[in-house]
């Protein structure tokens, strides 16, 4: 596989390709953007709360949603067991954390990243081979099996786990031995985005490359993708593996981030929440799952400020709507808004 | 250039935190309570008593203004952390409360300590919650407080094997764990133990095999608000019919599902610390405001302990005359004693531990209604497990 975007993409065909690579303005006002909310919610201007720790929340959701959208959006595996990573991962590095007692190099978050997605990278190595067996109801099964499997052992594993009490006392040490987790959740914030931008940098080179393309094609259809020469199963158990280590890093986060691990970062309401959040923010575009967590979190916080008790049906109100009347999610409704602006600013 | 930008903006930020804080003239209180979900029904219970203690006593206490925040925990431990922070370091909360579950409590535990501010945990059972941070107390009762009593109440009654039903989490386990121990202490035998998963209650299987064991005793645990599940089951298996006494917690029979459950749960023995039937003048007070400040909803344990948490946080407040620095308030918190609705409590001085009167209740109807009626007081129970 391989994933430099120059490689193999020329002609007229390559040359619209290697376009569509380009960073664009709005991608670059995304993350300055994503950058200001640390000032403007750190505490930093008297008057506005601070939210950093929601934020970094937001971060980790978006990631494992991305994540969801590197195998379901580009590759049309779909799966309700993306939690399964995200609390495996978790559940590593909270682990790792623990054993290090909080001191540098076991307790260290990167390592712990490192260490998440490694073993979730593996662990989705393995289920992969069960997930290209069957069709997407078949695959829907098998990745919520997968995760069901996993969240009971959680539950079982108590010595390790802690059980359904959840991993008390995890304590990383502060990043590179320099900044230290606050109360105010300042590094927690900076950390979880540099961490996001780095894997959604990397799942950016890797859909716009050839290998990235290949997976489209596969959507598209497998059986054409197949007899044009595309090694269509191991196209699969790759993107599954890598999205899984996303996950595991998005797990890890949350769990340094929050300092604590529980069974129900694995529960299924993850993976759905996740996938909803996906849909609801636009399939297949990257930016997607990130916009759809934010607005999904941002929803819950605001509606919840004012019911406490009946926020859900609000925001399952807005899901209904959206999803009925607007197809790609929030994205889909700023490309439309977006063409019809455009267009008519062609016209003579 | 960027990072000269940044340290000034730290600089100013900490000028600022460290601003004498002015004479503030609101004591705020922050709860973090499970208001959706599967225990939706005890974050209504806190919730009320909380409003009932304020209908009794207002919001002025030591010239101070009492403001409390809700917040919805989803049952979710890492959100609850974050909910904790937020309202410490955004509303300036001088005191933090609720926690439904154990894991949540433990979350919340780290930020307590960090910040400097009592916790009261009115919800969480297990013994163990109270030591994760120096900040907590506990004005509930925890699993041993609940179960030593019944345990004791059935060697004496002619029980002498029994096979106990939990559920598999940390409280249930800790139920099972000193029933067990109690009970075979006092020359019973524990035939076996079956543990149920949390999530799905179907306790079919389990029941079925506890009758098939021929105990004298079933003992039940189960959290509060899964009793009714739990004792329509029960029921449908006829144990009464094969020589078997149900016994339990107070959780099984909660007061607000009681009614619900029908007349086979009549002569059910439970122990717990409170009953909204207890009879005593401050409960016939509580019972009554509760009730016209609640939508005639009837108020359970979770009422109690968040009734009187408000009244240790006041108490405190007095003792400090309105100091609402989290030091002082821990300090005045501790060995607390004062009479509650459900009787003399106190608040050890050193382990910060609620030490609760318990009864050995039964199910009775009384005016039309079920209720747990008090037949033997055991007196206060300190927590075994704690140093």
């Amino acid at each position: 596989m391989s994933m430099a975007p120059h490689s193999k993409l020329d002609g007229e065909a390559g040359a619209r390709l290697l376009a569509k690579a380009q960073w664009r303005w709005y991608e670059v006002l995304f993350w300055l953007a994503a950058i200001s909310l640390y000032f403007v919610f750190g505490d930093f201007i008297p008057g506005i709360p601070t939210k950093l720790m929601l934020l970094s929340e937001i971060v980790s959701l978006g990631l494992l949603a991305l994540s969801i959208d590197l195998v379901l959006g580009y590759a049309g595996i779909v799966t309700l067991g993306q939690g399964a990573f995200f609390g495996l991962g978790a559940y590593v590095a909270g682990v790792m954390a623990k054993a290090g007692m909080g001191v540098f190099p076991l307790s260290d978050p990167l390592l712990g990243l490192l260490a998440a997605a490694a073993v979730c990278g593996i662990a989705g190595f393995l289920t992969s081979f069960l997930v290209l067996r069957g069709s997407d109801l078949t695959r829907l099964m098998v990745t919520l099996g997968v995760a069901l499997i996993l969240a009971e052992l959680a539950n079982q594993m108590r010595w390790l786990t802690g059980g359904a009490d959840g991993l008390q006392g995890v304590t990383s040490s502060p990043i590179l031995g320099q900044w230290d987790f606050d109360l105010w959740g300042r590094t927690a914030y900076l950390y979880s985005l540099a961490v996001l931008f780095v894997c959604f940098w990397l799942s950016r080179r890797i859909v716009h490359s050839t290998f990235g393309l290949s997976l489209k094609a596969i959507k598209g259809n497998a059986l054409r993708a197949r007899a044009i020469g595309v090694p269509v199963n191991a196209r699969l158990i790759a993107i599954y593996a890598l999205a899984a280590a996303i996950a595991g890093v998005a797990g890890a986060l949350l769990a340094q981030t929050t300092q604590s691990a529980s069974p129900d970062m694995i529960a299924f309401h993850r993976s759905a929440d996740a996938l909803l959040i996906l849909v609801f923010g636009g399939a297949g575009y990257l930016y997607g799952g990130l916009i759809g967590a934010v607005l999904f979190r941002v929803m819950q916080d605001v509606i919840g400020a004012f019911t406490l008790q009946y926020w859900q049906f609000w925001l399952g109100l807005v899901l209904v709507l959206l999803v009925l009347f607007v197809r790609g999610g929030v994205i889909g409704l700023l490309e439309g808004w977006w063409n019809r602006m455009t267009r008519t600013g062609d016209a003579p | 250039m960027r990072k000269q930008i940044l340290k000034g903006l730290a600089a100013s930020a900490i000028a600022l935190a460290a601003l004498p804080a002015l004479a503030q003239e609101t004591v705020k209180i922050g709860l973090i309570l499970p208001m959706t979900g599967q225990q939706a029904s005890t974050g209504r219970q806190l919730e009320a008593g909380v409003k009932t203690y304020m209908a009794q006593h207002g919001a002025k206490v030591a010239g101070k203004t009492i403001e409390v925040i809700v917040k919805d925990d989803t049952g979710v431990a890492d959100i609850s952390k974050r909910l904790a922070q937020e309202l410490v370091v955004n509303d300036k909360v001088s005191v933090l409360g609720g926690f439904g579950l154990t894991p949540i409590a433990m979350a919340v535990g780290p930020v307590a300590t960090q910040a400097k501010v009592p916790a009261i945990i009115m919800t969480a059972a297990t013994s163990v919650v109270v030591e994760q941070s120096p900040y907590f107390i506990r004005v509930g009762r925890t699993m041993p407080q609940m179960t030593f009593p019944i345990a004791d109440w059935a060697a004496k009654n002619g029980v002498k094997t029994a096979v106990t039903l939990v559920s598999d989490y940390a409280p249930g386990i800790d139920g099972e764990k000193f029933f067990k121990q109690r009970f075979e202490e006092a020359g019973g035998k524990v035939l076996d133990t079956l543990r149920a998963p949390l999530a799905s209650p179907d306790f079919a299987a389990f029941l079925q095999k506890a009758k098939d064991l021929k105990p004298d005793a079933l003992f039940l645990f189960v959290p509060s608000g899964q009793g009714a599940t739990l004792m329509k089951q029960v029921i449908d298996r006829d144990f009464a019919g094969s020589k078997i006494r149900v016994i339990a917690t107070g959780d099984v029979t909660d007061d607000d599902l009681l009614n619900s459950m029908g007349d086979s749960v009549l002569g059910m023995v439970t122990s717990h610390d409170y009953s909204a039937d207890h009879d005593s003048p401050e409960n016939k007070a509580f019972v009554e405001t509760f009730k016209k400040v609640n939508d005639n909803l009837r108020p359970n344990m979770m009422a109690i302990a968040a009734y009187d948490g408000m009244d240790v946080i006041y108490r405190a407040l007095e003792a400090t005359k309105g100091d609402a620095n989290g030091q002082k308030l821990i300090e005045a918190m501790k060995g607390q004693k004062w009479m509650s609705p459900r009787g003399p409590m106190e608040i050890d001085a050193t382990t910060r531990e609620a030490i609760p009167p318990m009864y050995i209740r039964k199910v009775e109807r009384k005016n039309g209604e079920l209720y747990n009626v008090e037949f033997e007081a055991v007196g206060p129970v300190k927590d075994p497990t704690h140093k």
